[in-house]
């Protein structure tokens, strides 16, 4: 194959990994906010945890986005 | 893309050889340090019946306070100048490099955009972790690779594992809010060019794809405020986790 068509289908694949980092995020918020609704007393306690949990997921997708931006501009 | 791009707005003088020029990425952060200033300014006269200003300040001065004292307890309040101030820093720099100033003439340039600024903000978090940790436990910092209740079997895994995972924070640290930042202004320019290019093919066309383009456009630049509030938080709530792991070890 041509490696400059390599590259270009080797950064849509990336868009892959972004798209299961959204998974990831909604999945998230959705399991914060189905504990949230069953006790919301302990909920805002736990917003820290929230975050993690999101900016862990949300790492993963962003890191499949630089994958995709390498691969067009720098490789 | 040109909105990226550093230019020199003053050549300033070398050192060894290597060019110290005034650029806008420099500038930008000047007016960051300004508005922030002019921000704190408006909290600053301590009334016993605070103005709206004052309850501003107040209200952030606070919410980074309580973050600290959750996530570190007793010991976070002396970190809260510095996890305030990146917190300030970052969310001005994310919501300037926002702002529609290129309607007239001036283009905002978003800072943390870029690895460099991000990478030495995540330096400097990952250096307090650092100098904190062993002027506390000494060499004992390291119990930090150890956690609690590993099991003998697996001592040869664990601290590899944790090790990596230490080392790897302040590339994360830096890299999140770099991408996070740099790819919502990649959507916004492509949306743009959405609406130009098919604006300029025809009514047809501009009709069809312009206006839904730029209604998405408005959407995105909503979601773009909330991340940069967000990526503002994560930031200064990681490193309050980073600060914990140093005061208390695990």
């Amino acid at each position: 194959m041509d490696p400059a068509a390599a590259k270009l289908i080797g950064a849509g694949l990336a868009a892959i990994g972004a798209g299961m980092a959204a998974i990831g995020v909604g999945n998230v918020f959705g399991s914060f906010l189905e504990g949230a609704l069953r006790n919301p007393g302990a909920a805002d306690g736990q917003q820290g945890r929230l975050f993690i949990g999101f900016a862990a997921a949300e790492l993963l997708g962003l890191l499949a986005f630089v994958v995709a931006m390498i691969l067009i501009f720098v490789a | 893309m040109h909105q990226f791009e550093v230019q020199t707005i003053w050549d300033g003088f070398s050192i060894g050889g290597h060019q110290i020029a005034f650029t806008n990425s420099a500038a930008w952060m000047c007016v960051t340090v300004l508005a922030l200033w002019g921000f704190m300014l408006m909290g600053m006269k301590r009334q016993v019946v605070p103005s709206r200003g004052q309850m501003l300040v107040e209200n952030f001065v606070g919410f980074i306070d309580s973050m600290l004292a959750q996530n570190v307890g007793k010991d976070g309040k002396k970190y809260v100048p510095y996890v305030f101030s990146l917190f300030m820093f970052i969310l001005f720099a994310n919501i300037l490099g926002l702002l529609p100033l290129g309607v007239v003439g001036i283009h905002p340039f978003t800072f943390t955009s870029h690895f460099t600024i991000t990478g030495i903000l995540a330096i400097m978090s990952f250096s307090i972790v650092l100098i904190v940790g062993f002027w506390k436990h000494g060499l004992h910092f390291f119990s930090l690779f150890v956690p609690h209740g590993t099991p003998l079997w697996l001592i040869w895994l664990i601290p590899v594992i944790e090790f990596v995972s230490f080392m790897v924070r302040p590339f994360s640290l830096g890299l999140r809010l770099f991408v996070a930042m740099t790819a919502g202004h990649v959507l916004l320019k492509v949306l743009a060019g959405f609406v130009i290019n098919s604006s300029n093919a025809g009514i047809v066309y501009g009709l069809g794809i312009g206006i839904p383009s730029f209604v998405l456009m408005i959407g995105i630049s909503a979601l773009e405020l909330l991340v940069a509030g967000i990526q503002a938080y994560v930031f200064a709530l990681l490193t309050s986790l980073y600060i914990n792991d140093a005061e208390h070890l695990h």
